[in-house]
């Protein structure tokens, strides 16, 4: 933050680490593709403008395209001039702590399988092993406790909401035993 | 009074027993997970969503207002005895409500905090009663250009005066109204940004976007940073006041309600300014001005009452408009379209029993939430207990089974995932979330604004700004349309502007800000014995005056 005068600003806590978040220049790269691919997924739209439809439909994608690139520049001068993102703290956020790549990674997994295992093993099955799997990534080492709570919650979700509301969760193999 | 009429209707839609058995359900849902730790309002709506789908509109409604309030009062009574506030619109009530807390005082704490949500919930609730209709009927005049004007002024007022960064908002409304554009387009029929996947042909879905970005990526960005060591958790019991108590609560309780309301109604007014300004006010009045930073429960009572009122405000643009002007209302608003309602302005005629309905049940679920809450508060306590890794586990569990639910199809879980990194990446670099939500639910209703504003105008650039008179075939500028595209270049400009002020009256502005960060400073760095607190909330507190930290 180059103009930290304003009240705004007061409290901030010092600024801990480099005060460069040079990790930000990925979010500037990340914006100017994505900018890049609405420009060009714009330019494959036909030219439809009628005259019932004098913008048409390319008009839209063509401004935030350039908006994506322009904030995309934008952002990567502030980076460099040395502006941080302003993190928010929570009940159980410690912003002090290295961020845990992994433990994300481990969730990020585990909802992968439920992805690729609810259509086929059902929900019952699938979201049980979607919150045993969780559970234990975010550090529960009561093994067997903590599978009860997955299949007791999974089936209570799946009589409760699938069957009692009818909402539309997928019996899978269990099909016909549930 | 022919409101008064139809809010008659509205109760007896609201009152059978069924519908009244979901208004408690609502509530009672609504509270238990929004007590949850790092639970909002807005998560708990949008993760509760998928138990009303299976219910016609009416009854959904109605158990979403019970949702509603019950997430809101259980977002309170976290921050009251956690301290670290889920959201921000607590952040001031959490203040002098967890201070109370530790100086042993936890149950007239959270007793004022729920009187307090109930009177003026049950104040705002009327007043939405009155102008909702008010504003629907002006709203009804509008033409494409000034509702093309409104809309993007919510844009730019929920961009550019909340949150900490300009440049990060417009970052957020950018890939929000991305988002918004994936689909096939209504007027040409072409698909945009769909790349041949043909489940991307009716876009995504919003539930899929703010259960992603807010629930999953929450999740996921907690479990990058997850405290390992538990909080301190005050022990509650019955929740009570005593006369003295009364009498110091319930001005407070008024005065917040009449800051909390009017906040709410306005675009991007939110609940931070008037919490604040309720705070600073009781502060000032208070006849016990040395309780402030220690635990006085005016400062309680005032900003709790501001807050609910400021969320009731945010019904009436909701109703009337379809604006949504918070994270809470965004996503009540996401739901409405998903049971097939068409919000804007003609919503209150075309499905007057509904809103009518809903508006009843606000009452209800106001007045459930006050009977089951001061007995249940021990209970609710409880649950923040909950060891952390079920609780994370949980909105994995939950997040995944309502957004299989909104189509039946697992590509909803690929999308779900990709908005749930989104929401990760955007917390990581403090890009907010509250823009790119409105950004995908309003987006595309103002590019077909705009289309049709420039279809009226056959193509002429100033049919944004008027239309031709069908009667004289005159064009006529519209006043609405100028007016609030001036308010929207003062806001833009707004940086500029405050910098120009400050050099022209140097000495007295300048103290004056002085003044008021000085007297915040004071109440919220430091605990009663003058020790600095833990930094941890510090980030979320800011002053109102939108500070010029991203230069031109």
């Amino acid at each position: 933050m180059s103009h930290a005068s304003t009240a705004g600003t007061e409290w901030a806590p010092a600024p801990s680490g480099p005060v460069r978040d040079l990790a930000q220049l990925g979010v500037c790269a990340f914006l100017l593709v994505l900018g890049v691919i609405m420009l060009v997924d714009a330019s494959t739209l036909g030219d439809n403008t009628t005259g019932t439809d004098p913008l048409g439909p390319k008009a839209v994608p063509i401004f935030l395209g350039s908006a994506l690139i322009l904030l995309a520049i934008g952002l990567t001068v502030a980076v460099l001039r040395g502006s941080t993102p302003e993190l928010e703290g929570g009940e159980d956020v410690d912003l002090e702590a290295r961020i845990d790549i992994k433990t994300v990674l481990m969730l990020v997994g585990v909802f992968v399988a439920n992805i690729v295992l609810i259509d086929v093993l059902g929900w019952v099955i699938s979201g049980a092993i979607l919150f045993y799997g969780s559970a234990l990534a975010l550090g529960s080492r009561h093994y067997l406790r903590a599978l009860v709570i997955a299949v007791a919650l999974s089936l209570i979700t799946f009589y409760g909401f699938a069957i009692g509301l009818g909402v539309g969760l997928p019996a899978g193999i269990l099909q016909g035993i549930l | 009074m022919e409101n008064l009429g139809f809010l008659l209707e509205g109760f007896a839609t609201a009152a059978t027993p069924l519908n009244l058995l979901l208004a408690l359900i609502g509530v009672l849902v609504g509270t238990a997970v929004g007590v949850l730790p790092g639970i909002g309002p807005a998560m708990t709506i949008a993760l509760l969503l998928p138990i009303t789908y299976s219910l016609e509109p009416t009854g959904a409604l109605i158990m979403l207002a019970g949702i509603f309030y019950g997430g809101m009062y259980g977002g309170s009574t976290t921050s009251i005895l956690l301290n670290t506030p889920g959201e921000s619109s607590s952040v001031v009530t959490a203040i002098e409500g967890n201070l109370m807390a530790k100086a042993g005082k936890a149950a007239p704490a959270l007793a004022t905090a729920a009187i307090g949500s109930f009177v003026a919930g049950t104040i705002g609730t009327t007043l939405i009663v009155f102008f909702a209709p008010l504003m629907a009927s002006f709203a009804v005049s509008l033409g494409a250009p000034e509702y093309l004007a409104i809309m993007l002024l919510a844009f730019v007022a929920v961009t550019a005066v909340l949150g900490a960064s300009r440049l990060r908002g417009f970052i957020a409304l950018v890939l929000g109204l991305t988002i918004g554009l994936v689909g096939i387009d209504a007027v040409s029929g072409q698909a945009r940004l769909t790349f041949g996947v043909a489940q991307l042909g009716d876009g995504i879905d919003v539930v899929v976007v703010a259960v992603g970005i807010f629930a999953l990526g929450e999740a996921l960005w907690v479990a990058a940073h997850l405290r390992r060591k538990a909080t301190e958790i005050i022990p509650v019991g019955q929740p009570f006041l005593r006369k003295e108590d009364w009498k110091r609560s319930w001005k407070p309780w008024l005065r917040g309600t009449a800051f909390g309301f009017p906040f709410g109604v306005i675009p991007a007014g939110g609940a931070e300014i008037p919490t604040f300004l309720s705070y600073i006010t009781e502060k000032r009045l208070s006849k016990h001005p040395e309780e402030f930073g220690k635990g006085a429960i005016e400062g309680v009572a005032g900003p709790e009452a501001a807050n609910n009122a400021s969320a009731a405000g945010t019904m009436v643009p909701l109703l009337s408009l379809g604006l949504p002007t918070n994270a809470t209302s965004a996503i009540m608003l996401a739901a409405l379209v998903s049971f097939g309602i068409q919000p804007g302005p003609l919503l209150l005629q075309r499905e007057s029993g509904l809103v009518w309905a809903l508006i009843a049940s606000l009452f209800i679920g106001n007045f459930l939430l006050l009977v089951l809450n001061l007995p249940l508060a021990p209970v609710w306590a409880k649950l923040l207990r909950i060891p952390r890794p079920y609780l994370y586990a949980g909105i994995l569990f939950f997040a995944s089974m309502g957004a299989y639910a909104v189509n039946g199809s697992n590509f909803d879980l690929i999308l779900l995932l990709a908005m749930g990194l989104l929401g990760f990446g955007m917390r990581r670099f403090a890009i907010p979330v509250l823009p790119l939500i409105v950004g995908v639910i309003l987006g595309p209703r103002v590019e077909l604004q705009g289309r049709r504003a420039m279809q009226l105008s056959s193509g002429d650039p100033k049919g944004l700004v008027g239309s031709v008179d069908v009667a004289t075939g005159q064009f006529v500028v519209s006043a609405i349309a100028v007016v609030v595209y001036v308010i929207i270049v003062i806001i833009l400009l707004w940086p500029v502007l405050f910098w120009l002020i400050r050099k022209l009256l140097p000495a007295r502005a300048e103290a004056a800000v002085e003044h008021l960060s000085e007297e915040l400073h004071q109440d919220l760095d430091t605990d009663r014995d003058g020790h600095p607190l833990a930094s941890s909330h510090a980030p979320e507190i800011k002053l109102p005056e939108p500070s010029p930290k991203e230069r031109p």
